[in-house]
């Protein structure tokens, strides 16, 4: 459990990384406070998260915030917007700026005023006295040198003194959204813009081996053709001219075979068999054992899953003589830069990336490839702007993937049933093949030019960072021993990266899984199973709270069934409970999920709900319809009929009870809810039909399976 | 090229263009209106829907030539934060949305829905934007969006 005071004061992470106060925050002399953080919108809420906790700690008003879209041309250097990290790292760093920032000005107000900083008050950015002596940010901004770095120590207010975070202010990108005022990268337009589209082969790994370029001259507004080794592509003068120029250039091209995909319905073999790297992510070894009885050992799967993101992914390029200016909905400018630099072979400076919104990516998506595709096309166009956007197809076959799992737990158990030692072992592809990593570029393109880079093979990051396929794999329950294991694929023919709650939501699956079968096996409720394991008392919060909002456990009705699932996302984060509600036999429908959550000190309580509702959806579509097919040679699921997700008349009713902490340490409610859920749906299932489906998605094809296996 | 008109949120419009080209393709480029949305070419996902009368449908496989002397109505003819429409008033007051790339062509099924039945139940919300994809799961904030505005709709 993490407490606020810091002794001895420490800057906060992002705080230290970038020191200078200049560089988060600014005044305008139109009576403005510039924030600029580094993390980016995707969707999840967090602009106005940042602009309630800057406001909060000048006093000025949220009108008065304005937001900075992150750039490599001036923002801090934040790394990559991911790992529902943003609140903690960016909050934190914009909470102690703004603190300090304060206090600057209001020992610079006391001199001029002639008042000591204890009678001064500040009101939307308003510093007065007594007597009516009074300033502002504003007149004072002048004289005020914010290019000096921060300084440990600084005091924030404390949570009774915040007027807006804790309050549900609503999102100051929702009107513009709503209102259709262009936001989305795909809906801005540079003067003199042109339009791009890349040329890519169903094949997995072709080589494009002829490219016949006549037709595609032909087509009205053809500016150029652009072809480097296997990657090619058209600009246009218009978006139709561009759709059609591909359109002929693909039929002009020819392609060699590809590598062989792996067997889609053997995927669990196959994970095992491949070479790879292992790694012991845990041991804990047991003080006093008990005399084991018997061993239970069980195998659980989930597929590759796709992003989806709503929108293909999409960027814009423009070259000035050897600088090239980049648009992207990246979810870490800097890290893309750093690729960018290595395939241009460029220094940094001739790179500028800069945010503009994108749809949800909900994780490592083409948004990094098409940035470079971008870039490549713009080569061709002058000093013209190039906007480049993926069709669906390519989305849902060529991004990456979150990487396919299987996951092995074996316990064993004394004569009563107890645990005494724990296994868990974890195969599949690294959850991580971000740019900006490596000495190599992780971008797609990168690997089809003339003199190419190869291909980036997903790691893990360290399980003190999360980890990846580890994450949330050792055990929040006090078995008395254990030992965690994690085989890392050192192939990757089907290409994954970071999908939402990397490996989270596969291990938090099994654990609970096997938990569940556990407990009922020993005629326990799994509450109380759950309960008598855990002693951090947060983590018994969110599950006696949830167990008390869905009435557990309902009386049992036909054909319905109730499922319990925990998890603290990567053991240090967000606590969340989640009881699910289901119906069906052979088709599984989710009628309720019923959700407590903790995440500390919530900033902006209906973002939070926003975002644990929209999780708790989002795995209740990857638990009962998602996975990526795929034949020996293509991805074959690269449209929406193909890779169906979930609609509204399948969508549950979800009820989330927030449990209030705010004098604990914000931290991220994006991927709580995703790992709890698909556990607690799969147990579910168990309650209401008496099978345990291992293998994710649980298809009326998958209870079929577990059902003969059961019989 | 022969020229097609029609009504663009009320407006005579008049375009010279290839009949078969994709009407979503018309209305972001040669009419600049970026409200409807690509989402996959493939009818889908419903991000490009507008209304043709009182029907929502994907702009993105309706030729141009389908769209003669019809009312066509985008995102941008429903309503303006000067003057909006009660489903944008409703979407805001219920936060129904994250990304909100979908949005424009759900409001525009929700809008045809209450076009067709004013007093819709959860139920009717739901089958009328089942064609609508969201993936960042704010479905039970737009459904309660779309009941909120058919609500305030009546008590006008």
């Amino acid at each position: 459990m993490t407490e606020t005071a810091p002794s001895p004061p420490k800057l906060p992470v992002s705080l230290a990384a970038n020191p200078v106060l200049s560089s988060w925050i600014r005044f305008s002399p139109e009576g403005q406070v510039i924030v600029s953080p580094g993390k980016v919108e995707i969707g999840q809420g967090i602009v106005t998260a940042l602009a309630q906790i800057a406001a909060d700690e000048l006093d000025v008003d949220i009108g008065r915030v304005r937001m900075v879209r992150a750039s490599t041309a001036g923002s801090p250097n934040e790394g990559v917007t991911s790992g529902s990290l943003s609140v903690q790292q960016s909050g934190r760093a914009i909470r102690y700026a703004c603190a300090e920032i304060r206090q600057i000005f209001l020992k610079l107000a006391s001199d001029r005023l002639g008042v000591g900083t204890d009678a001064l008050d500040i009101s939307d950015g308003t510093i007065s006295g007594p007597g009516n002596v009074q300033t502002s940010y504003w007149e004072l901004a002048g004289d005020v040198d914010l290019d000096r770095e921060a300084t440990p120590g600084a005091v924030p207010k404390k949570s009774t003194q915040r007027a807006l975070a804790g309050n549900s202010v609503q999102r100051l990108d929702i009107p513009d959204k709503v209102f259709a005022h262009p936001r989305f990268i795909h809906d801005s337009a540079l003067p003199g813009m042109l339009y791009g589209r890349v040329l890519r082969s169903e094949i997995s790994g072709a080589k494009l081996t002829d490219l016949k370029q006549d037709a595609a001259r032909a087509v009205a507004g053809l500016v150029a053709i652009v072809r480097d080794g296997n990657f090619a592509g058209v600009v246009s003068e218009t978006e139709d001219g561009a759709e059609a120029a591909l359109k002929a250039l693909r039929k002009g091209a020819a392609w060699s075979a590809g590598e062989t995909l792996p067997d889609e319905d053997g995927l669990a073999e196959w994970l095992k068999a491949q070479p790879a790297e292992s790694t012991v992510i845990d041991r804990k070894t047991a003080v006093r054992s008990g005399e084991k009885h018997r061993t239970i050992r069980r195998q659980y799967t989930r597929p590759y899953l796709a992003h989806g993101s709503i929108a293909p992914s999409c960027a814009m390029a423009q070259w000035t003589g050897d600088h090239v200016h980049v648009w992207t909905h990246s979810q870490g400018v800097y890290f893309l830069r750093a690729d960018l630099a290595i395939v241009l072979k460029l220094p940094l400076e001739h790179i500028t990336v800069e945010h503009m919104e994108g749809a949800g990516c909900y994780g490592h998506n083409a948004a990094d490839d098409v940035a470079l595709d971008a870039v490549l096309l713009a080569k061709a166009a002058g000093r013209r702007p190039v906007r480049v956007q993926w069709s669906r197809e390519d989305e849902m076959s060529h991004a990456p993937f979150g990487a396919a799992m299987a996951i092995e737990i074996e316990a064993d158990l004394d004569a009563q049933g107890e645990i005494v030692d724990w296994r868990h072992s974890i195969w599949g592809n690294g959850h991580t093949a971000r740019p900006g990593r490596a000495a190599q570029p992780a971008l797609l393109a990168a690997t089809e030019l003339a003199a190419p880079f190869p291909r980036y093979i997903s790691t893990n990051p360290a399980q003190a960072g999360g980890g990846g396929a580890d994450r949330n794999s050792i055990p929040l329950y006090d078995f008395p021993s254990w030992q965690i294991e994690c085989h890392r694929l050192l192939t990757m023919p089907i290409r994954t990266s970071a999908l939402r709650t990397l490996g989270a939501q596969g291990n938090v699956f099994a654990i609970e899984s096997f938990l569940d079968e556990l407990a009922a096996e020993r005629g326990e409720d799994p509450v109380e199973f759950r309960l008598r394991h855990l002693s951090d008392p947060r983590a018994q919060d969110v599950i006696r709270a949830v167990a008390k909002r869905a009435n557990w456990k309902p009386s049992k009705r036909d054909g319905a069934g109730y499922g319990l699932g925990f998890t603290r996302y990567k053991n240090t984060g967000a606590y969340c409970a989640v009881i699910a509600e289901i119906e069906g036999a052979d088709d599984i429908s989710v009628k309720r999920l019923t959700i407590a959550v903790d995440v500390g000190e919530a900033i902006n309580p209906d973002g939070v709900i926003n975002q644990i509702e929209g999780g708790a959806i989002q795995a209740t579509s990857w638990v009962l319809k998602e996975r990526v097919r795929f034949d020996k040679e293509r991805i074959t699921s690269n449209t929406w009929a193909d890779y169906p997700i979930l609609r509204f008349s399948e969508v549950p009713e979800v009820e989330v009870e927030l449990i209030q902490r705010p004098d604990m340490d914000p931290v991220g409610a994006g991927e709580a809810a995703h790992g709890p859920v698909t556990a607690a749906i799969a147990n579910a299932v168990f309650d209401a039909l008496g099978v345990r489906v291992r293998n994710l998605p649980i298809t009326r094809d998958r209870l079929i399976e577990a059902m003969e296996l059961t019989s | 090229m022969p020229s097609i008109r029609f009504r663009l949120n009320g407006v005579e419009t008049d375009v010279d263009a290839d009949p078969d080209s994709s009407l979503l393709a018309i209305l972001r480029g040669q009419l600049g209106m970026t409200g409807p949305h690509f989402g996959c070419g493939a009818n889908e996902c419903g991000a490009c829907n507008v209304m043709i009368g009182d029907r929502a449908v994907a702009s993105c496989d309706t030729p141009l030539w389908s769209v003669a002397d019809k009312d066509v109505t985008t995102i941008e003819g429903l309503g303006s934060a000067e003057d909006p429409h009660p489903l944008q008033r409703a979407f805001i007051a219920e936060q129904a949305l994250q990304c909100g790339y979908c949005v424009s062509g759900i409001l525009i099924s929700a809008a045809a829905l209450l076009m067709q039945n004013p007093n819709p139940a959860s139920a009717d919300v739901k089958a009328a934007l089942d064609r609508n994809l969201c993936r960042c799961g704010s479905h039970n904030r737009m459904v309660r969006a779309v009941l909120r505005a058919a609500a305030e709709m009546a008590a006008r």
